[in-house]
């Protein structure tokens, strides 16, 4: 009989191993191949329609430090404007940014990352860090009083308005395209919030290329 | 590995019938959460794929979705509801206008017509939990209380999906787009264990 105990772990063990294996099968399967991005040359809306978004700010960022245009300078950047109260576009916008920026790999490291909230009574830069990190340390959140704000919605034409709730709550409209802007500060392109995943990453690509090499 | 004696068979068959009973067990607790997404009857709706996005670290906010069927003869109206982990429950919807998200609250409900049914999905119509008291953890289930004029109130558990999921399966809506959503996800994790 003391053999029991032997002959059930090695069944055990045996039964494990299949199982172990089957649930690994089930949850994770290979994902469907994607298809190659999409012909078509990356044209720049901003150029044809002589566009122009962008200029100085000067706002707080992680830690307290400021951060102005003068930080971006030599690199193009991704912005994109949102805020922490946000259920819906905001956080599904930063996530398929950090998705984006793992398809481009090395090239990633080319771009920066700017999140700026609109909503700067709510949004301190605490709150604001530990959102934007919880998507991708690349991504820099910015926040500042309410003027600084203004001034920067204002130079990128960014929509931001309140819409009140019950209890004298609120939340906000606020145009949700990610601005790609050129190592020199200009508008370069825009990422749709429509657009798929292949094309932001075509115009993510296209605007790593020109990038100055360092 | 061989037994010749009844005693040793009689105790691996009764070993193989718990290992198997146990894996099918395994196998459904694995199952729920993600492909089946709980369904609930109350009177004549039917509250099925009900599920929830996890929030980010800091997230004030965070947005329920569910379909709602209304097998009856009778419109009913989704009215509010309540939940544990967060002040209050409100019914909101969002739409895009060219580059602009807009946001607005549905003070009057959610009609559910009559035959007909209504999904409460990202980019559209969702429960929007204000003041949240903790996160929602992705894996995790959270009860959530609906009201609706004629059926009254149900609970429905919401399944915590990943922080950029666009659907219950955790799966993108768009050819792509789930691949990111997992990306983030596992992203999300892992700085979180660094907090």
């Amino acid at each position: 009989m003391r053999n029991t105990p032997l002959i059930i772990g090695a069944v055990a063990a045996a039964l494990s191993l299949v199982i172990g294996a089957v649930l690994v099968t089930r949850f994770h399967a290979p994902e469907p191949p994607q298809q190659a991005a999409s012909s078509g040359t990356v044209t720049s809306q901003a150029e044809e329609d002589g566009v122009t978004l962008g200029g100085p700010f000067n706002l707080e960022t992680t830690g307290g430090a400021r951060f102005t245009d003068a930080d971006l300078a030599g690199k193009p950047y991704a912005i994109f404007f949102g805020f922490t109260y946000c259920p819906d576009v905001c956080p599904t916008t930063l996530n398929d940014l950090a998705g984006w920026m793992d398809e481009l790999g090395p090239q990633a490291g080319a771009l920066r990352y700017v999140f700026v909230t609109v909503d700067p009574e709510r949004d301190d830069i605490e709150t604001m860090t530990r959102y934007a990190r919880a998507f991708s340390e690349r991504i820099i959140p910015l926040t500042g009083t309410p003027e600084e704000i203004e001034a920067i919605l204002d130079a990128y034409k960014i929509y931001a308005a309140k819409v009140p709730l019950e209890d004298g709550d609120y939340t906000m409209n606020h145009t949700a395209a990610i601005y790609l802007m050129g190592a020199d500060g200009g508008f370069a392109d825009v990422i749709s919030y429509k657009d798929e995943a292949e094309t932001a990453v075509r115009k993510l690509r296209a605007l790593a290329d020109a990038a100055p090499v360092s | 590995m061989r037994s010749t004696t009844l005693p040793y068979q009689a105790a691996t068959a009764a070993t193989l019938a718990l290992i198997g009973l146990l894996a099918v067990g395994i196998y459904l607790i694995g199952l729920a959460p993600q492909a089946k997404a709980q369904s609930v009857k109350a009177g004549d709706l039917m509250i099925e794929q009900a599920w929830a996005r996890a929030t980010p670290p800091g997230a004030r906010v965070g947005g329920g979705y569910l379909t709602i069927t209304n097998h009856g003869a009778a419109p009913d109206r989704l009215i509010g509801g309540s939940v544990d982990f967060a002040e209050r429950l409100e019914i909101h919807e969002m739409a895009m206008q060219g580059e602009v998200m807009k946001m607005r609250a549905l003070p009057d409900g959610l009609e559910i017509p009559p035959g007909g049914a209504v999904t409460l999905k990202p980019g559209g119509y969702h429960l929007m939990f204000m003041g949240l008291k903790n996160a929602l953890e992705q894996g995790a289930r959270v009860p959530v209380t609906l009201a609706f004029e004629r059926a009254g109130r149900v609970t429905v558990d919401l399944a915590v999906a990943g922080m950029g999921a666009k659907s219950h399966d955790g799966q993108g809506a768009h050819g792509g787009h789930g691949g990111h959503g997992g990306h983030g996800e596992t992203k999300m994790q892992h700085n979180m264990q660094q907090q």
